[in-house]
């Protein structure tokens, strides 16, 4: 790729100039001692295989089946998750909002991007995006129009802004008809955005789909 | 700052675009810098909020137009250079050309999972809390030209205590490099047509995570 792009120096796209960027400063990091580059592969793999929605989904399903965890998550969610030895540590500041008939919960950071990621893997793109953190706080119901979710009119809709080191996760409502799942079963119908507020858990028609 | 970062209730961005079947990383560099980030915050280099400030402080047409991790890089760049770790010229030349600084540890492939947990921001309280769930508060009216997480629609507001979170490193302190000042920190929930006016959806109330010095009694 360098004799190519030696070879044709107004080729260079604004993406090959980042690349080349990034990794200048990986060079020098690593030469410099501050970091380990075996360090930064297992990190990206984890976030690639490791880490991802399914940790939360974990959470909600148990909190679903189990009444006791579910006390517990709302009290504590640090320590109710702490206790569940299949999910990455979360740190010490994961609190748990629950949706009911009444309120809507939904997870936003105006200021930043912050996001629990040890129970959802990375933000997507849209969470960090301007549309998202402008209009979260202030017009929550035409999100929810943008990712098709409509609720009662009369639903409150509580929108959490995370502007310090406090982390959110909404416990979306069990769906109907899923009073006899396992709870493997029930964590498939638990997805990222339900988790966010910008969805709810999926029915067990809408998983079948 | 009063920044292009504190969008809390500006108007014209547009729809929120969703991705289907996002994956985690667009492209193989994206992972780098965070990898980078995790592992510089891991040695002590910066603290989150110094992250957060560096990209604050970028141009707004940048900041604006940058990719997500693309301002991560910006940033990273800014805290190096300004804490001496590396040089502009070594930017450059794109090559460490001097030793580097002593950093407090390092994140290697065999404490990287020590290196995922996130850090605590729990610090020792200097007092007792001044407010408790249920009290009513005003959230002051502050401009300052440094970093701080009280965003700007939720000034001067009144609202209501929800949740004490304990006492927590104070980013407005840590990011002007005056330490951890640690505050209380509280859950603060307001109507919201406090916050946008009385054409507000009556049905919406909105919560910030405030620092004690952010909110008087009302």
């Amino acid at each position: 790729m360098a004799d190519h792009d030696h070879d044709h120096p107004h080729d260079h796209s604004e993406l090959s100039e980042t690349q080349l960027r990034v990794r200048a400063l990986e060079t020098i990091l690593t030469e410099k001692g501050y970091i380990d580059p075996a360090a930064l592969d297992a990190i990206v793999e984890t976030y690639e295989t490791k880490v991802g929605p399914h940790n939360g989904a974990r959470v909600v399903a148990k909190a679903w089946t189990d009444p006791a965890f579910k006390q517990a998550l709302l009290k504590d969610a640090t320590a109710a998750v702490g206790t569940l030895g299949h999910v990455s540590p979360v740190g010490d500041h994961l609190v748990a909002v629950e949706n009911t008939p009444q309120r809507h919960n939904m997870i936003v950071c105006t200021l930043c991007s912050c996001y629990p990621w040890e129970m959802l893997g990375l933000p997507p793109v849209w969470y960090k995006s301007a549309p998202y953190r402008s209009r979260a706080v202030k017009d929550p119901r035409g999100v929810l129009d943008d990712f098709g979710v409509k609720l009662a009119k009369d639903t409150e809709i509580r929108v959490w802004d995370s502007t310090a080191e406090t982390r959110f996760l909404v416990l979306p409502m069990r769906p109907a008809g899923t009073e006899d799942w396992s709870e493997e079963r029930l964590a498939d119908l638990v997805t990222r955005d339900s988790m966010i507020g910008t969805g709810l858990a999926l029915t067990p028609a809408e998983l079948a789909k | 700052m009063n920044g292009v970062h504190d969008m809390g209730g500006m108007d014209g961005f547009g729809k929120v675009e969703a991705e289907k079947n996002e994956p985690p990383f667009h492209e193989q560099w994206e992972g780098r810098v965070m990898g980078m980030q995790r592992s510089m915050g891991y040695a002590g280099a910066w603290h989150i909020d110094d992250g957060r400030y560096a990209q604050e402080t970028l141009p707004p047409r940048t900041y604006l137009a940058a990719s997500y991790y693309w301002r991560w890089a910006l940033g990273m760049e800014k805290n190096l250079v300004e804490r001496g770790l590396v040089g502009e010229d070594e930017l450059k030349a794109g090559h460490s050309l001097r030793p580097g600084k002593k950093l407090a540890r390092r994140l290697t492939k065999e404490v990287v999972d020590a290196g995922m947990t996130r850090m605590s921001f729990f610090r020792q309280q200097q007092g007792p809390a001044r407010f408790k769930p249920g009290d009513r508060v005003r959230t002051v009216n502050i401009n300052p030209l440094t970093h701080t997480r009280l965003p700007r629609y939720a000034r001067d507001k009144v609202g209501t205590v929800e949740l004490v979170h304990g006492c927590h490193a104070y980013p407005d302190s840590v990011a002007s490099g005056r330490g951890d000042d640690p505050q209380w920190l509280y859950t603060v929930v307001f109507d919201g047509r406090a916050i946008w006016g009385p054409d507000t959806d009556p049905t919406l109330t909105i919560s910030i995570d405030a620092f004690e010095p952010y909110l008087e009694p009302a």
